[in-house]
Formats: C-alpha cells, structure tokens, sequence
C-alpha cells in the first residue's frame, strides 16, 4: 500500500492551497489527487477577472490565479496524482483510486477534502415541455465556449442569476449572441452587486426578478421558452405567461458541494450547507479528516475559499505531528435572519481568534449581526447591506472564548 | 454608493472601501473595462488560450477589442502574460494561461 502523510482529495484552489500551507506548516510528504490532466479545477474555464483582489491584491483571471497557486506546487514536492478518481475513503483513511494504472490504495495520515461542487442540473428543476438539443447548464456552457472554442448558441434565455449565469450572460453577448432575458424565481439575485452591473446591465440584458421558465420548446432544438412571473410561493401565475423565441437555454440554478465520497465514508452532511459539518480546523466529524472550499459551503470568491484551504491544511499538518487535541466543544447556531453558520462547531481553549462565516436569509438594508453565547455578546458588527448572495464574516477575539455557557448563535437585527 | 457630480467637481460618499471611490468615479465619467475571451491555438488540437486586455479600456470600446481578438490565432508555446496583440485601444492583449 502506497503512503503519504497527507492526501488531498481535489486539485482545484481549495486542494493546492491546502497543499502548500501544509507543507508550510512543516509536513513534506503531500499527495493531491486531481481527476483532470492538470492543476486549477473550475479556474481554468473562469476565464474572466475578479479573482484575488483579497488574497493576491491584485485583480486576476481564473487561469491566472489558478497558475499563481500551481506554479507554487510545482516548485514543492508535492506528488500529485492526475487523471486519478478517488471512489473512495474510510475511518482508517484509507483512500481508494483508480487511474490508467489500475486502483491505488493509500494509506493516509490525514485526509483533506476539496472536491467542490457540482452544478444543479436541468433534470431536478422538472421544466414542463420538450427536451431537445439546447439546454446546457451554465458551466457546461461555459466549459465549451472557454476551454473548447465552440460556442453554443445565438438566441440565449438564462434561468438563475447566480454568478456563474451572469459571467456567461456577458460571455455570450460578447461572442455575438443576443440573450433575451434572464429569469430569476427569487424576488433578489443571489449574484455579486459587480456581476450585476457589468454582466447585464453594460450588455442591457433585462433581468426579471420573481420569473422562471415555465414551458421548454422546441422538437430537435430548442425553438423558444415561457416565462411567467411566480407569486410569493413560486407559483407560475398563468396570465403572466409570455413566449421568448431563442434557441438556447442555459441554467445557473445553483450549486451543490460534491460530498458523495463524504456521504459514503459515514461523515454527516449538514441538511443547509450540504456539506461536512466541521470545526473552526476544517476538522469533520472523523478524526484526521478535513474539508475546505466549495466541497464544505458554496462560496461567492476564490479568495475565501484559499484563506478556508490554508486553515485546514495547516490543521491537517498539525493533526499528522500530535494527533487530535479538542477542548470543550461548543455548536454554532443561525438564528434570526442568519441562513447557516460555518464551522457548525467550535472547541475552546486555542490561542487563535476565530472567524465565523455566515450568509444571511434574505437581503437587508442595514443590519447589525450579534454572536452570543448564553447572554454574553461575544462579537457584533453592523454591516450597511446584507444579502444571501453574499457571504458576511465575523472575528470572534480568542479571549472571548474562554467562558462559554453554551451554543454560540449569530442574530440579525435591522437598524434603522 | 452615491456619486455627486458638480461640475468637474466629482465627490463619492457611501463606499464601503478605497476601491470604490475611484470605481465610482469612473464609472460616472469614463468607466473602463478588462475585457477577456479566448484565442485559438492553431498548433494544438482543440485548444483555446484565454486572454485578457492588460489593462482596463472603455467601455464603448469593448465589441471592437473582441473583434480584434476574434480576428487572430496564436501558436503555442504560449507563457502566461504574453502579448499576443499589441497595442490596442489603448491596451494590449496577454495570455493568462501558459499553454506548453
């Protein structure tokens, strides 16, 4: 059986960052395990710029920010396994894969989980109508036009505004295509403010708010959509039913971290986050295992994802040289207005501060987010403008952590 | 974000960071973009390589600068931050992926 001190499942930002702050963090003996026959996983189709402000102080395209990190692998010793599917791990953590050479078995010291996520597909939104030729999900879409060079359609209606469908609003319109609408359910979209701005409203792409695509048609190819305005359980209204004649339907309906290996291994998955539930080290539920970047919570920038990806790949690194060492454990709780907290769990008696991820429930003006702990107020901040789409993070100072009489809830509450 | 435009007197209130006020500014005045999409490499199969404008140019100029772009195929070995088309609206075109 083959052995590494640390296995690094996914090659993408998450697994590389974890990879070089592991090594940082003073162990050598790193393998990542990457399915494709290179580096940088989603990067490398996001040919467009926005990413790294934070972390790099620089505004970089994917693939740029992508060769940034595997550059910096490729001068480590870092053995990565490529075109290599992990089918499987267990509390042993012994990783199972497979590539052209036959399936590999490997004994790991610490597992870091950084498979990402995957996107929603047509097949669970049930769409009434045809199914022909035309319907592709955003970054499928995204993948031939960018990394392939065939471009999809010309006549282009987009069902979801998250990011991912605004970037490839824009991205059609610069190659010559006209989208016709893009629909959103929701009465907001969950895409950034910028992606807004510059993907639809320089290209003037209409956004409506509170539509879906209520009817596909089309025999061979898609001829056109119904859209119709939904009322506030999502309900199509019928007389709102208009037809959008395009040949094109792209789908950006939202993203699911990519946890079946997860699932498999006997690790819970949390119910909103659709992923491990961890500690404030990344750590799952299972001794040595880690998780980090879209495969633990969908993120809104790359940047976050690296700064996730560092915490557990140092954790991993120091969970190999001393094994686990938890003090009292304490559960993070959403509470009023707050969609989901990460990490779900917080052991005490560190010397770090600790920083808690949050998404709100729906958009707000001005908002003041409180933690607490029993009466005590722990950490707050108020913050000008809230949305879901967004995700809002708050420090809590290590000192403050050291009597805690019970779960740690973040609230909401509106200022005027 | 408010921007206040008085003249050539041009004030920004209400960003959340640095950024924004110069963001803000120009926005109002000449915004500017980075415009990126893909050139074909015609010595590899199947092979795109991404680009960008090196710098930010305006925002009417951006249908022209794709064209440009659309225009052209490039060779590999291709290193990341190479100028495959010089001097272009005021910008230039890089690679932002290397291509072996």
């Amino acid at each position: 059986m083959i052995k590494h001190d640390i296995v690094i499942i996914g090659g993408g930002p998450a697994g590389m960052a974890a990879a070089i702050s592991a090594y940082k963090a003073g162990v050598t003996d790193i393998a990542i395990i990457e399915r494709d026959a290179k580096l940088g996983g989603i990067l490398n189709q996001c040919i467009h710029n926005g990413f790294g402000l934070h972390k790099l102080g620089q505004e970089l395209t994917g693939p740029e920010y992508a060769e940034a990190y595997s550059r910096e692998v490729e001068k480590l010793p870092i053995k990565v396994y490529y075109e290599t599917m992990v089918t499987g791990f267990d509390k042993n953590r012994i990783v199972t894969a497979q590539n052209r050479g036959g399936i590999l078995k490997i004994k790991a010291g610490a597992i870091v989980l950084a498979m990402g996520c995957r996107e929603r597909s047509g097949g669970a939104l049930n769409i009434c109508g045809t199914r022909p030729a035309g319907i592709y999900s955003a970054g499928t879409a995204q993948k031939l036009i960018n990394c392939m060079g065939y471009m999809v359609g010309r006549k282009v209606v987009l069902l979801g505004s998250g990011d991912i469908g605004l970037i490839m609003a824009r991205r059609m319109s610069l190659e010559g295509a006209k989208v016709e609408a893009v629909c959103e359910i929701m009465p907001y979209s969950g895409g950034l403010t910028r992606n807004i701005v510059q993907c639809l409203d320089d290209y003037g792409i209409p956004l409506y708010l509170s539509h879906t695509v209520a009817e596909i048609h089309g025999k061979e190819r898609v001829t056109g959509v119904t859209i119709a305005k939904v009322d506030d359980k999502r309900q199509v209204i019928e007389e709102s039913k208009r037809y959008v004649e395009c040949d094109t339907l792209l789908l950006s309906v939202g993203l699911i971290p990519e946890n079946e290996l997860t699932g498999s291994a006997g690790i819970e998955i949390d119910a909103i986050t659709s992923g491990p539930r961890v500690d404030q080290n990344r750590q799952t539920e299972m001794d040595g295992v880690f998780a980090c970047g879209n495969v633990l919570h969908v993120h809104d920038l790359v940047d976050y994802v690296s700064d996730e990806a560092e915490i557990a790949g140092t954790a991993a690194a120091e969970f190999v040289k001393n094994g686990r060492r938890d003090g009292a454990v304490f559960n993070t709780v959403a509470g009023e207005g707050v969609r989901y907290v990460l990490p779900q769990s917080i052991s005490v008696g560190g010397t770090d501060d600790i920083s808690l991820f949050m998404r709100v429930s729906k958009p707000y003006g001005k908002v003041r987010l409180t933690v607490k702990s029993g009466d005590e107020v722990l950490a707050s901040a108020v913050k000008l403008k809230v949305a879901p789409g967004e995700m809002e993070k708050i420090v809590l100072k290590a000192n403050k952590l050291n009597n805690l009489s019970g779960d740690i809830t973040v609230a909401l509450e509106e200022l005027q | 974000m408010t921007v206040n435009i008085d003249g050539d007197n041009v004030t920004v209130t209400g960003n959340a960071c640095i950024r924004g006020e110069k963001y803000g500014k120009d926005e109002c005045i000449c915004p500017m973009r980075t415009v990126t999409s893909i050139i074909r490499v015609d010595n590899r199969e199947d092979t795109m390589v991404s680009v960008k404008t090196k710098t930010p140019v305006k925002k009417e100029d951006i249908f022209a600068v794709m064209e440009k772009i659309r225009g052209v195929t490039v060779s590999a070995p291709i290193k990341m931050g190479d100028v495959l088309i010089e001097d272009l609206f005021g910008s230039e075109i890089i690679a932002t992926k290397s291509i072996d």
